[in-house]
């Protein structure tokens, strides 16, 4: 062993790299299906919950509406105002003794953070539908598009633009908040990096080098995201098109001619 | 003048939201081919009636006939009626996560059904109405106000619409912009469409109406022909708004 602190760490790195790269890989797959269902569930519940109800619905439909909504603020609250930790203490081991399931490890991680990127992904996708002008909505009404049409076609894709850094955010605080799950067992980089820590008691080493990699993981991915974000936007410019053929060469693009049908091919 | 020309009937139609009553019982007829313009004091109403026609807004009372069925039915399609009847706003309403053509073809291919390929072409054709053409690959936030609002015209059109609803199309327009939509506008009153038309532009009014409609305070204060309103009116409060106007 070294006795310099750069030396124990290309120590530790060349004994234990495998033991941190499983478990930052571990780290990457639980943050990243987490977020992925985690957005799913917080798109069901978001759009769920701006569903427009009238009074000249039916009471039934007002009735039903009002449960479901109820139910959903109830998740929505609950889970983001306790300790995901907590959570994961309460679902894994209060699903076996309550209700004699045995969830696996993995199952009740990917759990966990799914429902828990949910309740606050549910609020943030609210807050980008309503942050659409809702003249759209009108102008989609208005060519006789349904309200889930208008949400598919119109409104879900902007609001999906500009929640995108939300979902950035919270990938990364999932990437950071799996190290709780080590709590049930799960080796993710958190735990591989006490056990390689605590074999020489290199705590300060081992952790300089988690500190490093967890800043890469996240780091990387919302450049990853931004890029991602500006190809969303489409380009700034855009070409004009015309029939006239002269045209073509100074950079404009061609379409069918409307009322020369022989030219669409 | 016979009963099946006429498209659209309203009749005792109200709209209060909360104590403020903003319609007070409205009736008016479109019959097919009319060029219906709206006029009168901002605040009289207009809007609330034109955004009622299309069941943006629910009536509290009364009823709207659109040939000769009942469109507040609770039985009724909202969607499938609105498809019919095409509504331009002040604010063009552009769906601003697609570009000029997909504005005008996601109606009718999502609604209307039609192949990508039909509602291309009749999207092209309209945009080429509106001399909209070179812009089709342009996203509304590229464009300008007149442009955007030219845009809007052959979004509505594209679904071929019976009856063509205008809520101020060019009160967010500047000058030379409300020419160019002005433009489009008389060109489709000429072909013969039926439209609705609330406008603060008098001399456009003047020009294209077949009917007009003078409202003040939630009622029709008056309407008839465009001789009959502009040149000869009756009632003192459309003497007095349109004084200002004839003056110029």
């Amino acid at each position: 062993m070294p006795q310099d602190f750069f030396g124990r760490i290309i120590y530790l790195l060349s004994r234990y790299g495998m033991s941190f790269f499983n478990g930052a890989l571990q780290t990457m797959n639980i943050a990243l299906v987490g977020t992925i269902f985690g957005c799913i569930i917080g798109f069901a519940v978001g759009v769920v919950q701006t569903i427009p109800v009238s009074k000249n619905d039916s009471l039934v439909k007002r009735i039903l509406y009002s449960i479901v909504s109820f139910l959903l603020n109830a998740y929505v609250e609950i889970f983001r105002g306790t300790p995901m930790m907590v959570q994961a203490m309460f679902i894994y081991y209060g699903s076996s003794a309550l209700f004699n399931i045995n969830m696996s490890m993995m199952f009740a991680a990917y759990f966990i953070v799914s429902i828990n990127t949910g309740a606050y992904m549910a609020e943030t996708v609210r807050g980008g539908v309503l942050s659409i002008d809702p003249g759209q909505e009108e102008g989609a009404k208005a060519i006789g598009m349904t309200h889930v049409q208008t949400m598919i076609y119109v409104i879900l894709p902007q609001a999906l633009r500009n929640i995108m850094p939300q979902i950035g955010n919270n990938l990364i605080i999932n990437i950071k908040d799996t190290c709780v799950l080590s709590i049930i067992g799960i080796v993710e980089l958190f735990f591989a990096s006490k056990g390689v820590a605590g074999t020489y008691y290199t705590y300060f080493e081992a952790f300089t080098i988690t500190m490093v990699i967890y800043f890469i993981l996240t780091f990387t991915c919302s450049r990853i995201l931004r890029v991602f974000e500006n190809r969303m936007d489409g380009p700034d410019s855009y070409d004009l098109a015309t029939t006239d053929t002269l045209a073509y060469t100074s950079g404009m693009v061609r379409f069918p001619d409307p009322k020369n049908n022989k030219e669409d091919k | 003048m016979e009963n099946r020309d006429v498209l659209l009937k309203i009749s005792h139609l109200s709209k209060t939201f909360g104590k403020n009553a903003v319609l007070k019982d409205i009736d008016f007829t479109v019959k097919k081919g009319d060029v219906t313009c709206i006029i009168g004091a901002s605040g009289s109403g207009k809007s609330t009636l034109l955004r009622c026609i299309n069941l943006l807004e629910t009536p509290t009372t009364g009823s709207i006939l659109f040939k000769d069925r009942d469109i507040m039915d609770k039985n009724g399609d909202p969607a499938a009626y609105r498809a019919q009847v095409g509504m331009v706003f002040q604010n063009f309403n552009l769906f601003n996560n697609m570009n000029v053509i997909e504005n005008c073809t996601v109606g009718q291919t999502k609604v209307l059904k039609k192949s990508a390929e039909e509602a291309r072409k009749k999207a092209l054709y309209y945009l080429e109405k509106v001399g909209m053409l070179p812009y089709i690959n342009a996203k509304p936030r590229q464009l300008s106000g007149g442009q955007k609002q030219r845009v809007a015209i052959a979004r509505a059109l594209s679904m071929e619409p019976v009856l063509l609803l205008f809520d101020e199309p060019t009160s967010a327009l500047d000058p030379q912009m409300v020419g160019e939509v002005l433009d489009v506008m008389k060109r489709l009153a000429k072909e013969g469409l039926t439209m609705i038309i609330v406008t603060h532009e008098m001399a456009f009014a003047r020009d294209v109406s077949s009917h007009v409609v003078f409202m003040a305070d939630g009622v029709i204060e008056e309407e008839g022909s465009v001789s009959e309103i502009f040149y000869n009116p009756k009632s003192f409060v459309t003497k007095e708004f349109l004084s200002r106007f004839m003056r110029e």
